[in-house]
């Protein structure tokens, strides 16, 4: 069974969220609008509405991670779900219980939905395939593959701030080769039509087949960021390297660092882009990280609409037929 | 069924009546929230009849309905816009069509989680039979005596048109 098969329920509908990779411009469209009316629950008063009461999440998380874990967790207590959290290096499995004999007893607690992160490739699907027929998964990143909804709260935040994708110009900077983050952008940028993808980085970091992606392969920064929309930097992650895949970081900040003054080859109103957490020095200049055209925070605010707008989805699809969906000027 | 310049002139008579609604209740500052679609297309022609200066809020209900787990989540919901404080406020709640009551009861509870009004009041437009809670409206343009198969639709926004349609 191919990746988009399990992701998609018999009438086509976002089942789980596993990758952005084999979907439809129209469901990533639909996430995008469907987060973006979830943003304003955040300036209500009372931060929640009632749409997942009654539905119990709990976040799987094999990795650590702070800020994915978190906005998860806040994206199901505004749908009003409730929330286990599983850090699963500290639990069980450390007893010698196998990943299916957890997830069967988190079956038998009545969980609607998992959120996983895993350092191995794959995690999320492996777990997609043996859960329960009624369970949802959502992918939280795993391994080097996938982190999608890191990439559709990234399109989201390019979106408010430049409108269609068919006129962007967009550069994703860094260690492409190690990184989920960049795969997923690529996927969901080149889904949505974006005008141009390149992908800047050193030869070592940079996937061999890069160019079969669609993407144009830049190893010059400064001539990469020209003329670009939005900068997406990506974190350099040593706890992935086993190899030499750098001289030094001093060295990597004087190559592909951005600054102030590489940022200039960019377009004046340039966005830039950051999944966090960042490390100041290394890939990113806290200057351009605390500037005027840094979004990361923004990211942070929009992941949390995002991910109520997947939770939502796949957890909303109902069993009605398809015309019930309230319709503008419907009496009800 | 109802033409537009009909249409017209019961929202024209609607302004009127909750004019002296306000005066009856003493309200001089109101606020009115729109509820999508239709409710939003009738409160702006009230809100500008009536001159109010306070800017019309929009409510879509979406993701406070009783049916969600049966019928999903449409993408195309509106965000909700209430670009004021409501506390202490009175609120004047439009929609299109009163039926169930199960509209007004949601945009009731997202209204509170805005904040504490002083008061709400309910406008419709059409005020149908089929009520399921116990809910009603204090200015009504037309009241309509249909049976469960028979649906009001309100077209728009330009021009505004009513029509009842039979279910199969």
């Amino acid at each position: 069974m191919s990746v988009r098969d399990i992701q998609l329920d018999d009438k086509g509908r976002l089942r789980h969220f596993l990758t952005v990779e084999g979907l439809s411009r129209q469901i990533l469209t639909d996430i995008l609008d469907t987060a973006e009316s979830f943003a304003t629950v955040g300036e209500q008063a009372v931060k929640k509405v009632p749409l997942l009461r009654g539905k119990t999440i709990t976040n799987l998380f094999f990795e650590s991670s702070t800020r994915t874990r978190t906005t998860f967790e806040l994206a199901a207590k505004r749908l009003s779900a409730d929330v286990l959290n599983i850090n699963v290096a500290t639990s069980s499995t450390s007893k010698g219980e196998s990943m299916l004999d957890m997830l069967r007893n988190l079956e038998a607690m009545h969980c609607d939905m998992f959120v996983v992160r895993h350092n191995r490739s794959g995690a999320a699907h492996f777990i997609a395939r043996h859960v329960a027929p009624h369970i949802s998964v959502i992918n939280g990143g795993d391994g080097c593959h996938a982190h999608p909804t890191q990439a559709m709260l990234d399109m989201f935040t390019i979106r408010r701030h430049k409108g269609e994708f068919n006129k962007l110009k967009v550069a994703i900077v860094g260690d492409i080769l190690h990184s989920r983050v960049a795969r997923s952008q690529i996927h969901a940028l080149s889904i949505l039509g974006a005008h141009e993808i390149r992908v800047i980085g050193p030869k070592t970091l940079i996937p061999r087949d890069a160019s079969t992606f669609g993407v144009h392969v830049v190893h010059d920064l400064r001539a990469g960021l020209s003329d670009v929309d939005a900068v997406l930097m990506l974190r350099l992650q040593r706890e992935r390297m086993e190899g030499a895949f750098l001289p030094s970081e001093h060295e990597y900040f004087q190559l592909y660092g951005l600054n102030e003054d590489t940022l200039a080859h960019a377009k004046p109103d340039a966005i830039v882009l950051h999944p966090g957490p960042i490390n100041r020095g290394v890939e990113i200049d806290s200057r351009v990280a605390d500037g005027a055209r840094s979004v990361i925070l923004e990211q942070v605010t929009n992941g949390i609409a995002v991910r109520m707008a997947v939770m939502a989805m796949v957890l909303g699809r109902g069993n009605a037929d398809e015309g019930e969906v309230r319709r503008p000027g419907a009496e009800r | 069924m109802k033409t537009a310049p009909e249409i017209e002139s019961v929202i024209d008579r609607m302004a009127r009546d909750l004019r002296q609604l306000f005066t009856e209740r003493g309200i001089t500052d109101p606020l009115m929230v729109g509820i999508h679609t239709g409710g939003v297309w009738i409160a702006g022609r009230l809100h500008s009849q009536l001159g109010l200066q306070q800017p019309l809020g929009t409510l879509d209900i979406s993701f406070y309905r009783d049916d969600f787990t049966r019928v999903g989540i449409n993408p195309q919901v509106k965000p909700s816009r209430l670009p004021y404080s409501i506390d202490d406020k009175h609120i004047v709640l439009v929609d299109d069509v009163l039926h169930t009551g199960r509209t007004i009861r949601a945009a009731l509870n997202e209204l509170f989680d805005y904040g504490r009004p002083a008061s709400v009041t309910l406008v419709v437009l059409v005020e149908r039979s089929g009520r399921e809670l116990p809910i009603e409206a204090a200015v009504v343009g037309v009241h309509m005596k249909l049976t469960e198969h028979e649906h009001v639709k309100l077209g728009g926004p330009d021009p505004l048109q009513l029509s009842v349609q039979e279910s199969p």
